[in-house]
């Protein structure tokens, strides 16, 4: 990673405390050194002996080990920030990142909340606002809509296409959702869904909503000062586990250029209705049977999956973030923004794949990373460190970039084996199994690869 | 008495070179715990302190010892003395209001309820009481410092 920019520091932020853990925490102070900023990582309890710690200019401990009782206290990382002399806190991802009351709390102690306006975060984390922001930027939202008679259901539907879901409009969880394939379907299923609707429910009301088959799950970086947005352009998130994110790469393979192309306009558009500033993420619901896209939401922080961006556009996304917080307009114009070649990351965790993903916390008591030309790792794990039973069970994030898509999976399937990570169960070797499978090796698998390949190894597995 | 990183390296050298499994070293200002790896498991796993014959887990524990004397420059180790902890991080203050008499001071006697100082965070005022009895034989926070989490205020002779 390269830094091109930012020869002199910046005007006005000259120390940061880091309001996270884990490997974020190390990856945010890798750039702040860069920059010749002071760093300041809150710790918990279980964490003071962190990689983080160590690599920090100064670690504080702001309580005990459960999230709620440090890295989820708002007024403990105010004062800390105060009373360390920090003029900014980087949130991270997770923990207190997306959280209004916290950017609200920075800006009234007069502190610079690196990330989007209070307001934004609102905005945009509550759904229903989010998919209004969405129609008013005339970004496509998942279509459908609320019926009252047969009629109107069939129309709508014929307007949609088949396959239709049938909500009840009371209803959440999953509960009272039909699945229609037809007009026929949908005739026969209509009355029924609407009195189960009013028996489960009280409220007989329905709506009905296209049904994605088979979607992708792909997502536009987007950078905004307060008035001008550009895009860093797409990452594919389909490889996903009960919708955790497990492989990430850019740009997303096999995509038509026109979709890419209106993708990152709907994501602009929706950026600038709300005069996003700072680091963000639109995620869309690609449709690959209509060929459509669909808005889902917005993350108002960095993501885990940044680096695979980082690695294709040369650019360095904390600093970016960092610049925006100094009150800086975009020093980047969308011509200045180029991609080049392909990244996949794969998210390692300590879990037991043939125990239901259960988290394998405990201590590694030897761990080995290759390094390379075109390989990254983020860690916070280092020979003898533990992964703590208080939070999530992320070791790190393997990264390859080669010029083709083909070269960058060889590269990180063949880093993968060379990974040695002693004394806990980790995922590595599912990540290089699924890395190999034809579906993946072709590329452009919708959201249900995953789950799909691991029901078959099981079923394997139970059948020998 | 101090211990440098070659000294805990040598340590970590005799220990794995004999059949112990574990050592305790306490003498002023030091605290040493080792174990052998794998030896007490649940214990060592929550210290992180546990100590394996790779140089690489003896350097991830240096740091740690250095923090212990760091932060904690004064401990008594074996002198009994108890250390009343901040229960939470934020802004110390030793007295009630400015220029008033200080909560606690040294020599004073204090029992489980005894107020020694309030800790503030976002304007919200906390007090600290004693949690212990006994007298008080060294006070360690000036007042409007920020204290850490689990910070040492004081320490008490328990009576």
């Amino acid at each position: 990673m390269t830094l091109t920019h930012m020869q002199s520091p910046p005007a006005k932020i000259t120390r940061v405390l880091i309001a996270n853990r884990g490997e974020i925490a190390v990856r945010v102070i890798g750039t702040l050194k860069k920059l010749g900023i002071e760093t300041v990582l809150a710790v918990s309890t279980a964490d003071r002996n962190s990689m983080g710690a160590r690599l920090a200019d100064r670690a504080i401990c702001i309580g005990s080990a459960r999230a709620t009782d440090s890295y989820l206290l708002i007024g403990a990382l105010i004062e800390a920030a105060k009373g360390t002399g920090a003029q900014a806190i980087h949130p991270g991802y997770g923990f207190l990142s997306e959280r209004a009351d916290f950017a609200k709390a920075c800006e009234t102690n007069g502190l610079i909340f690196i990330g989007p306006t209070a307001e934004q975060i609102e905005r945009v984390g509550n759904k229903l606002e989010a998919r209004l922001i969405a129609q008013q930027a005339k970004v496509p939202v998942v279509p459908g809509g609320q019926v009252d008679t047969l009629e109107a259901a069939l129309q709508l539907a014929e307007k949609i296409g088949y396959p239709v879901l049938i909500k009840a409009v009371g209803g959440g969880g999953g509960r009272g959702l039909k699945r229609a394939n037809s007009a026929t379907d949908l005739s026969s299923l209509f009355d029924l869904a609407s009195a189960e609707a009013l028996a489960a429910f009280g409220d007989g009301r329905v709506y009905v909503e296209c049904f994605v088959t088979q979607g992708r799950h792909i997502e536009v970086q987007v950078l905004g000062d307060g008035k001008n947005v550009i895009h860093l352009g797409d990452r594919d998130c389909s490889v996903q586990r009960r919708y955790q994110k497990v492989i990430e790469e850019a740009p997303a393979p096999n995509l038509p250029d026109s979709m890419r192309r209106e993708l990152y306009a709907a994501a602009i558009r929706f950026s600038k209705h709300i005069a996003y500033r700072s680091l963000g993420t639109i995620e869309f619901l690609v449709d690959v049977q209509r060929q459509s896209f669909y808005f889902l939401e917005m993350n108002a922080r960095i993501q885990v999956e940044h680096p695979v961006t980082e690695l294709i556009t040369g650019l360095d996304l904390v600093a970016e973030q960092i610049d925006i917080a100094n009150g800086k307009s975009l020093r980047l114009q969308q011509s200045d923004v180029q991609q080049n070649g392909h990244a996949i990351e794969c998210r390692l965790n300590a879990e037991d794949t043939d125990n239901d993903f259960s988290p394998a916390p405990g201590k590694i008591t030897h761990a080995y990373f290759p390094a390379g030309a075109g390989l990254r790792i983020d860690t916070h794990i280092e020979s003898g460190a533990v992964i703590s039973p208080f939070y999530d069970s992320m070791i790190g994030k393997l990264i390859a970039k080669a010029d083709t898509r083909d070269d960058a999976r060889r590269m990180l399937e063949s880093a993968l084996s060379e990974v040695r990570l002693d004394g806990i169960k980790t995922n590595i070797a599912l990540h290089r199994d699924v890395l190999a499978t034809p579906e993946f090796i072709n590329g452009g698998v919708d959201t249900g690869f995953l789950g799909r390949y691991l029901a078959e190894r099981t079923a394997q597995r139970t059948s020998k | 008495m101090s211990l440098s990183h070659e000294d805990v390296v040598r340590i970590i050298q005799i220990l794995d070179s004999s059949h112990f499994d574990e050592l305790n070293l306490e003498a002023e200002g030091v605290k040493l715990s080792i174990r052998r790896n794998g030896a007490g498991e649940a214990v060592a796993k929550e210290k992180a302190a546990s100590a394996t014959p790779h140089l690489k887990v003896t350097e991830s524990t240096a740091p740690q010892i250095a923090t212990q004397t760091v932060i904690y420059p004064s401990a008594h180790g074996a002198s009994g003395l108890i250390d009343i902890r901040a229960p939470m991080l934020g802004v110390f203050y030793g007295a009630p209001k400015p220029g008033a008499e200080p909560f606690i001071s040294t020599g004073a006697t204090v029992d489980k309820d005894t107020v020694i100082g309030i800790i503030e965070v976002m304007k919200l005022m906390n007090s600290v009481s004693a949690r212990v009895q006994g007298i008080v034989v060294e006070t360690l926070v000036n007042d409007g410092e920020m204290v850490e989490y689990d910070q040492v205020l004081a320490r008490v002779r328990p009576a």
